[in-house]
């Protein structure tokens, strides 16, 4: 594979937007746009303690928060929430990359992608293989498991390659509105998804004609 | 929609502004005369002799509160704002357009097409609400012919290929809208004769000239907040010094400013004895009148109102940031036209 070493990374945090809209990706990585709403701020709240680089060692497992990751190879970096390095009989650690996430687990893929891309930095760091992770979510305080198979590497490595177009394109997607996923999103009154719907030049007109 | 934050003016003498845990505290000799939570605030305006605390100020540049030093008469000193926002491609577009003769053009056409249609409806709403009760039949008829000629204006408008001759068609629209001004005007001892500025002689300019410093300000810090270069515009020409981008997007709020102007002279919140005199023949406010202006000011901009591209009923003192907002997205290819404010 091409070395992307030359390229301007893409951060981890941002795979996850591209995933729930790559029109939210490209406003908040090319036009700056970052609200603050009660998802973003519980969730920085949830952070504060892992946003904190600090290890640990508790028999076999040492945890390591905070942890900043890359990948030349796929131009990709980040902080990783919490590594913990399982040390295995033979003596050499396995990475085991945990990230935090508000509420629960949900139907779509973006926080395993998140955290698969976690795994191909830690890989690349290590030269081992990583093939567990888990997210944390905070709402059921619960670790649910995560497995790094072809399935999941295959479509991190998609959005990756599908972020890095835009971020060369420079262009933003035009707007879709779909109701549950923009009334939930943050950068609503930035977007405004409904009102670029319509022509702004044939309404303008037909507004003139009226009277 | 976003929330209305406010801006807080400081117009007595000798306060002083400081930080204290998420608050901003003004004192007055000592004694504290406020106590207002920085997340609430968009801006701080702060007139004369009133100091602040470099703590307040950097809390205020990271929380995006703009913090402005005018001086008595509200001339412009200096500026303390945080980082400017990223959007570094939206500028380039911007500059590019404003590059353009023909996108220039564009643009200013349906900013000015949104001043001409809100002018025509400050003389709308007036024959609306008091139509019935002009006596002076000359008044009517040139009140009637003035919103005639401004719906002729308004279609010329739209067949301006340079900026030039937009300029021109807009002159002659304030001739005809300030020209019928003085009747809109029901407080015998204010007159209007004609748009004066530089300086301003009679109150009814003085209060034009103070209102449209403070609406420009309002649309200066809504194309920063939305990452647009104010000083780069397409109306106005560059010029060093010169918030030329703040000036076009204010051309469609003026006629709300004018409204808002006639209603204080109108309901007598204003009075004639409330104006000052100069030397050089200048007017200004007084300080407790200035105080009743301000204080109008901010409630005007709570004051809903429709939206009719958005379809919603907004705060008045977002528009500008909207109007931002809709040129910001037009610039970056999300629709085919900037569309201008038009009230309805």
């Amino acid at each position: 594979m091409k070395t992307m070493q030359n390229l301007e990374p893409i951060y981890l945090s941002r795979l996850q937007h591209y995933l729930y809209c790559s029109r939210q990706f490209a406003l908040i990585e090319l036009e700056d746009v970052w609200i603050e709403n009660q998802f973003t701020a519980e969730g920085q709240v949830l952070h504060q303690r892992v946003n904190l680089a600090d290890q640990q060692k508790r028999g076999d497992v040492r945890t390591v928060w905070a942890l900043r990751l890359s990948n030349i190879e796929f131009g990709i970096e980040g902080v990783a929430d919490v590594v913990e390095y399982h040390r295995q009989e033979a003596g050499i650690e396995i990475p085991y990359p945990i990230e935090y996430k508000r509420g629960k687990p949900k139907t779509h893929r973006a926080d395993e992608v998140q955290l698969c891309a976690q795994a191909l930095c830690l890989e690349e760091m290590h030269g081992v293989d990583v093939t567990d992770g888990a997210l944390f979510y905070g709402e059921v305080r619960r670790r649910h498991p995560v497995h790094f198979d072809a399935e999941l590497r295959n479509l991190t490595i998609e959005i990756i390659l599908a972020c890095r177009a835009i971020v060369q394109s420079k262009v933003t997607p035009k707007a879709f509105y779909e109701a549950k996923k923009c009334n939930g999103c943050s950068l609503i009154d930035q977007c405004h998804p409904e009102r670029f719907r319509k022509s702004a030049s044939s309404w303008l007109a037909a507004q003139l004609k009226k009277d | 929609m976003r929330p209305l934050r406010n801006v807080i003016y400081v117009q007595t003498q000798n306060s002083w502004l400081h930080k204290d845990n998420e608050n901003l505290v003004l004192k007055v000799d000592k004694e504290t005369i406020a106590r207002i939570p920085i997340h609430k605030l968009q801006g701080l305006v702060c007139f004369g002799q009133v100091s602040v605390s470099p703590y307040l100020m950097a809390h205020c540049a990271e929380n995006g509160v703009t913090i402005t030093f005018l001086n008595m008469f509200g001339k412009f000193l200096a500026r303390v704002e945080g980082p400017v926002s990223g959007n570094v491609l939206l500028r380039r577009t911007q500059h590019l357009a404003g590059n353009s003769s023909e996108s220039s053009v564009n643009i200013a056409q349906v900013m000015l097409t949104g001043k001409l249609y809100n002018q025509r409806y400050v003389i709308r709403r007036y024959l609306r609400d008091h139509g019935e009760t002009i006596t002076d039949k000359k008044v009517l008829f040139d009140l009637q012919t003035a919103e005639k000629r401004l719906s002729r204006c308004l279609t010329q408008i739209t067949d301006c290929t340079t900026i030039d001759t937009l300029m021109g068609r807009e002159g002659e629209a304030a001739q005809v809208y300030f020209g019928v001004f003085n009747h809109l005007i029901r407080q015998k001892d204010f007159e209007f004769d004609i748009r004066r500025r530089r300086p301003p002689s009679d109150p009814v300019n003085a209060l034009l000239s103070f209102c449209y410093t403070l609406l420009i300000h309002d649309c200066r810090s809504a194309l920063e907040t939305t990452g647009l270069d104010p000083a780069s515009g397409f109306l106005h020409q560059l010029r060093s010094g010169r918030p030329s981008l703040a000036l076009d997007i204010a051309e469609e709020f003026r006629p709300l400013i004018d409204r808002f102007v006639l209603t204080l002279i109108n309901k007598r919140q204003l009075v004639v004895k409330d104006f000052e005199t100069w030397p050089n023949g200048s007017l200004t406010l007084k300080d407790e009148p200035r105080k009743t202006l301000l204080a109008a000011w901010q409630d005007r901009k709570q004051d809903t109102i429709l939206h009719p591209w958005f379809e919603e009923t907004v705060p008045i003192g977002i528009l500008p940031w909207l109007q931002s907002q809709i040129l910001a997205r037009f610039l970056r290819g999300d629709c085919d036209s900037y569309v201008p404010f038009l009230w309805k």
